[in-house]
């Protein structure tokens, strides 16, 4: 049996690792920085493994062309920051409303627009949720190491498969282009969810037809199923379909398809998060590490951080569960404000929450996250 | 080539899914049946053949398809295709658009596309305007043309799209009108089995909107017109490279065998073994 190989790698090899090792094939996507060593890697280790790289005119062809591939029977991925994953919006609503299994790497830098083009943020929160019009719901995963990023891209492709999904891995300039030991597990280690292709005889085929768990098996084209997909509200034959009701379930069914399935999908990471806490440390991402660094020194205050590894559908109950356990919840990220309106909502007025955000550019010192610490013991007079 | 005969092609249509919904007096139906009788005669079977469109109403034509199909947004079609013949090369790939489709808000897509030189067979029904919003003006409205948003006259010049394509590096390019039936069936069939980039523009008229608003008479006189007004490659006034004014030269406009990009990556992938074999 072959042992694991550990490596000396950055942020976004390992996702490009990580996403051949999960058997992605496909990689077609536009140079941006801080993403651009992912299309450099899979520019030449794609043709190594039968696969085909592609440099496409620009976001929203890279995305349009993943999603073909996908169709045709191939693990396919882009990867991108925010001026493109802003340009993919709307293909990435066509993966969602086809139920298209793709990964979007996203990442995120400073913006808004070209912003500080080469600097950090956790600030693309909201719009990989909302980014696209109408109601939907995809999945969304934040690495905090160079082992996460191979280890969560592995994780993109299985959920995109098993729950025909485009998966976006959220992450950031600075996990993407960190460099670090990476252990990586044999092939043989490796989960691969492959995708579940129909079983019916082709003449009865129906590709949005769901199965017991909400999930209609896809046939690849060029199979014996000939099928249909289509970006317009469609019944479950594939074909456009006006009837409000058959509109009403599929809408919810993009939703409930994941959310039915919330054990699989939704990962957090708790440090120090046993018995009851003083502060429950909520973060994600690059910002991980000065969290934990900061609880380890905040002497008799009893700090738990919690790392959500899911952004999307958020951890709910992991927060909520986690808060009632401490006296105050503070939430660190590299944004003006985002995933602490999703906690202040989950936590629902029962503890205070204080966020603690900085959009400058600059990565969180444990020396920052350590004094909002004590401030907000202060305030609460722990 | 005359395999033609029978009703071979009627395989090909989702006969269920008829009358279709495009107004009387418009060419899809026409393109529609030239493409299926292509099919038919090519003796393609419906799984290996992925019909990709956009929208508008020539991009509405998947409905009436019983190949593959992926029905995409607006002016992205070729890019999905692209994706879906590089990863499944054997598949056939037919990208339905229209002039607003392809041209207008896709142009981007079009020149690469042709440049990349990816096997796959545009067909490009140009009706001179935006048929399914309500007859807005497009990148082919010629200049002076009044549509619903140029009703003073358009200011802009509109594109010649086989000039575009022949200048991008497509293999194939050619132009035929829904009038010229035995012409649009062949270059369809020849579009579909060239390798490479493939072009076809057909001229097709739109008597709701365009007709209407420019004062082109009748579908029958608008068929008159693309009839009257065609000019064939081989006439002998095209051969000497002057097209009158107004008239739509018809035919075999360009073509060449460069490698497509299948053929052209298959050497990326042998420097790829080969590095492989070094280490």
């Amino acid at each position: 049996m072959e042992r694991s190989k550990r490596l000396f790698m950055q942020g976004n090899e390992a996702i490009a690792e990580g996403a051949i090792a999960a058997g992605a094939r496909f990689y077609a996507g536009y140079p941006i920085t801080p993403s651009s060593e992912i299309a450099e890697v899979c520019s030449r280790r794609l043709p190594e493994v039968g696969g085909i790289f592609v440099q496409m005119e620009d976001e929203i062809a890279s995305i349009a062309a993943v999603i073909g591939a996908s169709l045709a029977g191939v693990k396919a991925f882009t990867a991108t920051s925010g001026p493109g994953f802003s340009l993919m919006q709307e293909n990435i609503g066509l993966a969602v409303m086809g139920e298209v299994p793709c990964v979007v790497v996203n990442v995120q830098r400073s913006g808004p627009s070209t912003g500080l083009a080469t600097k950090v943020a956790q600030a693309d929160v909201m719009q990989a949720r909302w980014g696209r019009h109408g109601d939907q719901l995809l999945i969304a995963l934040s690495p905090a190491s160079v082992q996460e990023c191979f280890e969560l891209t592995v994780a993109a492709f299985n959920l995109a498969e098993r729950f025909r999904v485009p998966v976006v891995l959220l992450a950031d300039e600075i996990v993407a282009h960190l460099r670090e030991v990476v252990e990586l597990p044999p092939a043989e280690k490796l989960p691969i969810v492959a995708r579940r292709y129909p079983l019916c005889p082709p003449d009865e085929y129906l590709p949005f037809r769901p199965g017991a768990d909400g999930v209609p098996p896809l046939a690849a084209f060029g199979s014996e199923y000939v099928f249909h997909i289509t970006s317009s509200m469609h019944g479950e034959d594939g074909f456009s379909n006006n009837d409000p009701a058959n509109a009403a379930r599929k809408i919810a069914r993009l939703f409930t398809k994941i959310t039915s399935h919330r054990e699989e999908v939704v990962q957090v990471k708790g440090y120090g998060c046993d018995g009851t806490l003083d502060i429950l440390l909520v973060t994600f991402g690059c910002t991980v590490r000065p969290a934990r660094a900061a609880a380890a020194r905040a002497g008799k205050l009893k700090v738990g951080v919690l790392q959500l590894v899911t952004l999307w559908p958020f951890p709910d109950r992991e927060v909520k569960l986690l808060a009632r356990r401490a006296k105050a919840v503070v939430v660190a990220e590299l944004n003006y404000g985002q995933v602490v309106c999703e906690v202040e909502r989950v936590v629902g007025g029962e503890r205070p929450v204080y966020g603690l955000h900085k959009y400058n550019g600059e990565g969180f010192t444990p020396g920052e996250i350590a004094a909002r610490l004590e401030e907000v013991a202060g305030l609460c007079g722990l | 080539m005359r395999a033609l005969a029978g009703n071979a092609w009627w395989e090909y249509i989702k006969k269920e899914m008829l009358p279709h919904m495009w107004c009387p007096g418009c060419g899809n139906g026409i393109v529609l049946r030239c493409l299926a009788r292509a099919l038919a005669a090519l003796g393609l079977p419906r799984h290996r053949v992925v019909v990709v469109t956009g929208i508008g109403c020539w991009g509405k034509a998947d409905d009436y398809l019983r190949t593959n199909a992926l029905h995409t947004t607006h002016g992205r079609a070729l890019a999905f295709a692209t994706g879906i013949k590089l990863a499944r090369p054997e598949l056939v790939v037919l990208v339905l658009m229209g002039d607003g489709d392809c041209a207008t808000i896709g142009g981007n897509h079009l020149i690469h596309a042709a440049r990349r030189n990816v096997d796959l067979t545009a067909v490009v029904v140009n009706n001179f305007n935006y048929g399914m919003t309500g007859g807005q003006v497009s990148a082919t409205t010629p200049r002076g043309a009044v549509t619903s948003t140029t009703a003073l006259g358009n200011p802009e010049r509109g594109f010649d799209l086989c000039k575009i394509a022949d200048a991008a590096g497509a293999n194939l390019v050619a132009r035929a009108t829904v009038y010229h039936v035995p012409l649009l069936e062949r270059l369809l069939r020849e579009g579909i089995s060239k390798k490479g980039f493939s072009f076809l523009e057909v001229v097709s008229p739109c008597p709701t909107h365009y007709g209407r608003r420019n004062r082109l008479g009748t579908p029958a006189e608008m068929m008159r017109y693309l009839k009257e007004r065609s000019l064939g490659v081989h006439a002998p006034a095209a051969r000497r490279g002057e097209v009158p004014e107004g008239y739509i030269l018809i035919g075999k406009l360009a073509e060449r065998d460069e490698p497509d990009f299948l053929a052209a990556y298959e050497q990326v992938r042998q420097r790829a073994s080969g590095r492989g074999e070094r280490k």
